[in-house]
């Protein structure tokens, strides 16, 4: 194992004492990692079938009908009591916990959709009588994953940016900032509508579209530190060493600039969450039919006599901004030398 | 009656667990207009001792777990903070190291020093403002008393420290505590301040506690010492006795560590190896919408030096002389004009690719041991950095090997090189910065003011390794340094600069005992005698 610097295990120490920011970031990480296998635990089809004394994983691999002695040349809807009576008259099936995928619709429902919470549908269904609750864990897990690479990919550009720009000066870094300031004035949200409209949305479409404009706000900062850092004598000193520029900075210049580009970092998180939510919202995100916290935020405003919509949406929200908000705060704090030396 | 009576005074910092035992059952008294000189290496508690007075420190953090402090027979310690106002810049005063900061650069000078009159004495704004006109004519800044709405960053070092001891003398204070006056200064302007500082003694009759590292100072200055070693008070003596009959070995130690012996004699036949001739740095001034250039800066202007192996050429001036731009430039790590030759090849105007390959024979030492080296790699990477760029077919255990020769040739512990910058001493880092350029086998090394920011005692062991260093390999200095005394233990010439030329220069001998120029003279009193030669 990594030995850790004294000041790393100095800010470790720091961070866990912000007991708040320390439980949300065990929170964030059991929920993140929970969300990640979200085909295990809300999926329309079983984990593992036993038919005839043989395995399948129908999670894995799609099997037709046939296979369990059905009649279609399709693929199996092990949802269908019919299918569900072949395969248990001749084995057993292990299911999920929730027994709904994303845009798995329940036929069963005993009143319109939306339908309120049951103890099959824990969360209810939305408008297409689609399980919330599966729709949610899905939808945590797209956007957290778009804001993580959103985050990374754009502090990646913008820590590029401005490391060029402050240690080297001159030209390049005021064209850059000029640049910057004439970017930063466009109508983002606007644009990506109009963009949006014209090509169709996809995952990736959508991030490189947003990463056109997130990359902006670390490089303020990152510039600021390389610019003292040029100075510093320990640069100097590489210098005469003859040590040449791209490791100069990478390894002299850039610790010193990482300390606050990851302490900005969970906010930025925070904020592409945000974003693609907004972007939802308005049905100018994601594809339609993917699970998505904005969408359904707006299916909880189409329909207010279905409250458990809405209150599910904001809940949800709310608690993944409060967390990534605290996480951020003390990994500020933990990296905060003045705060280091308080009793 | 003694003005100040101080008995087994502790002073621990807790930082969660852990506690640092700054202070330990330290006690001294001061009579009314004596001066007593605290006297201790950093780290030593002399400090914390003196802000312990007023209490200062930071509370809770801070605790006295013993003593007393008895102010003209009030007690101050745990004294309700309506006491300690009344005393804090009133009957006790306090002067800071550090001119550029404790000063707030948003009022003028009138405002701050005028400040403690109304606080203090509720005085009417005019009649503050004859005294503030007063106190600038008695620190001599007679010049500034028509400039009174100056702010601080319009004055010069000396006069924010001037400035400083007019806020401090405001209301007639019984005792005035000085914490490093003039470490933050250049030596002539040290001089007139300790000058102004005894005068005024004499004047008013008040009573100074003068904290120090500079024994010269407090030879020159105080009445009686008490030097200070690890929080304890190891010696308290009047101090003629304790120059004459030191009796603590720490005591000894510290009169001994001044920087000594004379360069060794090297080969004058021998070609120079380094050469500059006609060297100039000038930082345009820009002006105007077009940014055109309206004049230059002359960092420096015009200097000639040859330097040959086993030589070392001593470059002396206070701050703003052009000294560290010179070293700067002459290694090419700055824009310059003029020639520059290295072993006889014409390194400027050379491509920074084609000098790469030279870096290796011409090294670096800067000033700061704290700044110089990368605070997030350890030891051995540090030292290695300039073998893996000069040196990249070495296998790994050759670099390690050569890693642990140079730390064993600065006097390391080889064990240690795993270790991070923060784990050493000033004295250490300095020497793992000594070692990053000894382990490349230069030929040519600029020292940029090595041994400023370590301790006495610790300069003269720097100073020693330079000298042996230097014999060993027969290398080249050019010792940059605004310490005369350092200067002379090690340089075979020297070179006096003044913004940005040279004033005088010549055999180290010579320049020491004939100086020719008013500034070398002045220069020379200031900085070996603590004296102010008016000229």
């Amino acid at each position: 194992m990594v030995k850790l610097s004294s000041i790393t295990q100095r800010r470790l120490l720091q961070f866990k004492r912000n007991r708040r920011g320390y439980y949300s970031s065990w929170i964030f990480a059991v929920l993140f990692l929970f969300c990640c296998f979200a085909e295990l635990i809300a999926n329309d089809k079983p984990l593992i079938v036993d038919y005839n004394h043989s395995l399948y994983f129908p999670i894995v691999k799609s099997y037709s009908e046939t296979a369990f002695g059905g009649e279609f040349e399709t693929q199996a809807d092990y949802r269908d009591p019919v299918v569900a009576k072949l395969i248990n008259d001749k084995g057993w099936m292990l299911w999920p916990p929730i027994r709904y995928s994303y845009q798995t619709i329940n036929y069963s429902l005993s009143q319109p959709a939306p339908s309120p919470p049951t103890l099959e549908n824990l969360l209810g269904t939305d408008d297409q009588g689609r399980d919330v609750l599966a729709r949610l864990i899905y939808g945590f897990r797209i956007s957290i994953l778009f804001g993580l690479v959103l985050t990374i990919l754009g502090s990646l550009v913008g820590v590029t940016v401005g490391a060029a720009g402050g240690y080297f000066g001159g030209l390049f870094d005021l064209l850059s900032q000029r640049f910057m300031e004439i970017w930063s004035g466009m109508p983002v949200l606007f644009l990506l509508i109009i963009m949006s409209s014209i090509i169709t949305p996809g995952f990736f479409t959508l991030l490189g579209l947003m990463l056109l404009f997130s990359w902006m706000s670390l490089v303020d900062v990152v510039r600021a530190e390389f610019l003292r850092a040029r100075n510093l004598d320990y640069i100097r000193a590489a210098k005469a060493l003859g040590v040449s520029t791209p490791v100069i900075m990478f390894r002299h210049a850039l610790p010193n600039a990482m300390v606050s580009t990851i302490s900005l970092m969970p906010f930025v998180l925070a904020g592409s969450v945000t974003t693609l939510t907004g972007l939802d919202f308005l049905g100018f995100g994601l594809p339609p039919g993917s699970p998505s916290l904005g969408e359904l935020l707006s299916q909880g405003k189409n329909n207010l006599q279905a409250p458990w919509l809405g209150i599910t949406a904001f809940l949800s929200l709310a608690v993944i901004l409060s967390l990534l908000t605290f996480i951020g705060e003390s990994v500020r704090d933990a990296f905060d030398p003045r705060k280091i030396f308080k009793g | 009656m003694n003005l100040l009576e101080v008995k087994n005074l502790s002073v621990d910092f807790k930082n969660g667990a852990h506690v640092t035992h700054a202070v330990k059952n330290v006690s001294f008294t001061i009579e009314k207009g004596e001066i007593l000189a605290i006297v201790g290496e950093s780290g030593s508690g002399k400090s914390v001792t003196a802000l312990s007075v007023l209490q200062l420190l930071p509370y809770p953090i801070a605790q006295h777990p013993s003593g007393s402090i008895k102010f003209n027979g009030e007690e101050l310690m745990n004294a309700p903070d309506a006491v300690l106002r009344g005393i804090r810049g009133n009957k006790i005063a306090m002067i800071f190291q550090e001119p550029m900061t404790s000063l707030n650069p948003l009022h003028t000078i009138e405002k701050q020093i005028a400040e403690v009159l109304f606080i203090h004495k509720r005085m009417a704004p005019e009649n503050a403002r004859a005294r503030v006109i007063e106190l600038l004519n008695l620190v001599g800044l007679e010049k500034l008393t028509t400039r009174l709405k100056a702010f601080p960053h319009e004055l010069s070092g000396g006069q924010r420290q001037r400035v400083m001891i007019a806020m401090a003398l405001a209301n007639e204070p019984d005792l005035l505590i000085a914490d490093e006056p003039t470490t933050a200064v250049d030596v002539t302007v040290q001089a007139q301040l300790l000058k102004l500082l005894k005068d005024l003694q004499k004047k008013t009759g008040m009573a100074v506690m003068l904290i120090t590292h500079d024994l010269s100072i407090v030879r020159k200055m105080a009445d009686r010492v008490a030097v200070m070693y690890h929080g304890e008070l190891v010696e308290y003596e009047k101090t003629e006795k304790l120059f004459t009959a030191p009796a603590h070995t720490y005591t000894k130690i510290l009169l001994a560590a001044q920087p000594s012996g004379t360069p060794q004699p090297f080969d004058t036949k021998t070609p120079a190896i380094f050469h500059a001739d006609n060297l100039k740095v000038y930082f345009p001034i820009k002006a105007g919408v077009f940014r055109r250039t309206v004049d230059y800066v002359r960092a420096v202007d015009g200097i000639d030096i040859n330097i040959r192996p086993g030589q070392t050429v001593g470059v002396v001036g206070e701050s703003g002389s052009g000294k560290t731009t010179l070293g700067l430039a002459l290694l090419r790590l700055i824009q310059s004009t003029g020639g520059i030759r290295f072993n006889g090849q014409p390194i400027d105007g050379m491509a920074a690719n084609d000098i790469r390959p030279l870096r290796k024979e011409m090294q670096i030492v800067f000033q700061d041991p704290y700044g110089s080296l990368s605070p997030r790699l350890s030891i051995a990477q540090i030292i290695e950095e300039g073998l893996l760029v000069h040196f990249p077919a070495l296998t790994v255990a050759e670099r390690d090997k050569r890693v642990v020769d140079v730390l064993k040739e600065v006097g390391l512990d080889p064990e240690t090189r795993n270790r991070y910058p923060h784990e050493f001493s000033g004295g250490q880092r300095q020497r793992v910065a000594i070692a990053r350029a000894m382990v490349l086998k230069p030929k040519f090394v600029i020292l940029d003011e090595p041994t400023s920011a370590l301790d006495m005692s610790v300069q003269a062991q720097i100073i020693d390794l330079l000298r042996n260093l230097q014999q060993k390999h027969n290398l080249a200095y050019m010792f940059i340094s605004h310490d005369l005394r350092v200067i002379k233990a090690i340089s075979h010439e020297v070179i006096v600069m003044k913004n940005g030329k040279v004033v005088e220069s010549g055999p180290t001998q010579q320049i020491f005992s004939q100086p020719q120029q008013d500034y070398t003279k002045t220069l020379i009193a200031a900085a070996l005698n603590i004296e102010v030669v008016n000229g």
